[in-house]
């Protein structure tokens, strides 16, 4: 499903951020990124969500070679991946409803269709009576759940978890992991980018070590180890 | 495409609504270059106004001699209406000419006595002639200087009034260039404040834009609700200056009018109302969706 191949990524003037990395996700895994930081896991999910180019190396997305995805069509394959970051990048200007509600306006989902999935997923994470609430107005982990509702909303075929849980407590934590999990056994590929050792070791799913740039381990039922 | 510009419209009011402090800031910017563009409009038509007014004030006389019978002063008359730079030609006859005299210095004892000193009418026939513009004296003199008319001029005064005639010309003319310099650095200097608050406002925006591309937003989505805002944003500040302009010209209208004797800004306001709501609303929805346009562009390159 996706495929990373020989890929290296250089920032001006000479940060090598990742040096020849390749791998391969299968459709329905749960893969772990971890590593300190600075190690890449960032910069592998920018690029997986063409946010950035690699410098060398070619990376497919259901076997189309994302280094030929023309400017147009990044909004196309952006709808195929939700994204969840550390930072939630929630719209703030934009109700808890209306942020999710709005993945699924870009894909052009009727308003009859947008009221119905928004309650569904609203009540999956748990923030039916915040739905009125403005990011501002709500907890680090309500607003994490919200980034994660607006994330699977469009049923993405993978979902990118970039450091979900950095900001949240450790109670807050466990519900975002206890979520992401339940959104894989329903079928999404997930691929989640922490160093919260507490949370690979409880997982039991594949983990991708990363140190300096470079994949140093690659293990089925990983732990973290570094 | 109807979904699309419903859903355009729907976030622009809402964020607008949401957004009051920086909206009301924009609004105003804007007001203000609508304000110094309608401004600019009406300058324009007052100062026509007051330079077509001086412009007919001016104009030459031609004398005829006293033995000159007045057939032949209406021939001349004759010729030069058919003079295309000539606007009028009116005729004055000796009788008309002592008559307009008495009746204005008629309570000037000195001149009175003096006019019964002389006794016969002293006056001469004469054509007072208008030109359409202040710069075509030259050519109805040029023509006057014919030798056939020689025998029958006495005298034309173009050369006595002619550096007041060209003195005219020139201001007017300096006048109209001079507005049209101001004219354009005013709006350009308008358009830019205006440009770049929109562009702070939406420099505020460019991580939500951000945001708005990673979760798979088309330009042309993004786009819509800004441009909406814009549009109505300039759509207020066109309003507002109406209403502005309405009061301002009403008000200042008895006050103008003493200044310059038959000035009505009002008239100018209410007579060209369609242009100005036109220019109003074209300068505040253009400038407003233009700068959105420009202002936005340069986030959604992620």
């Amino acid at each position: 499903m996706i495929k990373f191949q020989n890929i290296t990524k250089i920032y001006p003037p000479n940060t090598v951020a990742l040096n020849d990395v390749s791998f391969e996700v299968k459709p329905k895994e749960f893969v772990s990124l971890v590593g300190r930081s600075g190690a890449g896991k960032t910069t592998l999910l920018r690029l997986l969500l063409a946010e950035e180019k690699p410098t060398q190396g070619r990376i497919f997305f259901n076997n189309h070679d994302l280094s030929k995805t023309k400017f147009e069509q990044l909004p196309e394959l952006r709808r195929k991946i939700g994204a969840v970051f550390q930072d939630y990048k929630l719209l703030p200007s934009k109700t808890a409803y209306e942020n999710i509600a709005y993945a699924m306006e870009v894909i052009g989902a009727s308003d009859s269709e947008i009221a119905r999935d928004v309650a569904e997923v609203l009540d999956i994470v748990g923030l039916t009576k915040k739905a009125g609430n403005f990011p501002a107005q709500l907890s680090g982990g309500e607003k994490q759940r919200v980034a994660i509702a607006r994330a699977l909303i469009h049923r993405p075929e993978v979902i990118l978890a970039d450091e979900p849980t950095g900001n949240l407590d450790p109670y807050h934590t466990l519900d975002i992991i206890r979520l992401l999990l339940n959104i894989n056994e329903i079928g999404t590929t997930v691929i989640l980018a922490t160093h919260n050792r507490e949370v690979i070791n409880s997982l039991g799913k594949r983990v991708i070590t990363l140190q300096d740039g470079k994949i140093i381990r690659d293990e089925e039922r990983g732990r973290f180890i570094l | 495409m109807f979904t699309l510009i419903k859903r355009a419209f729907r976030s622009g009011w809402k964020t607008l609504i949401r957004d009051g402090g920086l909206v009301a800031a924009n609004i105003f910017i804007m007001a203000m270059v609508i304000a110094t563009v309608t401004s600019l409009f009406i300058f324009k038509e007052a100062s026509d106004f007051l330079i077509a007014k001086l412009q007919n004030k001016v104009d030459i006389s031609v004398y005829f001699k006293y033995e000159t019978a007045e057939g032949d002063i209406l021939k001349v008359k004759e010729e030069i209406t058919g003079i295309p730079e000539v606007k009028e030609v009116a005729y004055v006859s000796k009788e008309e000419a002592l008559k307009n005299f008495t009746e204005k210095h008629q309570d000037n004892q000195v001149l009175m006595d003096s006019l019964s000193e002389v006794g016969a009418n002293p006056f001469l026939a004469s054509l007072d002639i208008k030109a359409f513009q202040a710069n075509q004296y030259e050519a109805v003199a040029k023509f006057l200087d014919d030798p056939t008319f020689n025998s029958l001029i006495e005298k034309v005064n173009y050369y006595e009034t002619k550096p007041v005639i060209e003195r005219i010309f020139s201001l007017t003319s300096n006048f109209n260039k001079a507005g049209i310099v101001f004219s354009i650095i005013l709006a350009i200097v308008a358009i830019l404040v205006a440009f770049n608050t929109i562009r702070l406002a939406i420099y505020n925006s460019r991580e939500e834009i951000k945001i708005q591309r990673l979760v798979g937003a088309s330009n042309q989505f993004i786009r819509g609700p800004f441009l909406v805002q814009g549009a109505i944003c300039g759509f207020s500040a066109a309003m507002i200056c109406l209403l502005l302009f309405f009061l301002l010209m009403w008000g200042f209208n008895s006050r103008v009018e003493y200044l310059f004797p038959g000035l009505s800004l009002f008239q100018i306001f209410t007579g060209n109302f369609w242009w100005i709501l036109l220019i109003q609303i074209m300068t505040g929805v253009g400038l407003g969706m233009l700068s959105s346009l420009i202002a936005v562009r340069r986030y959604l390159k992620v």
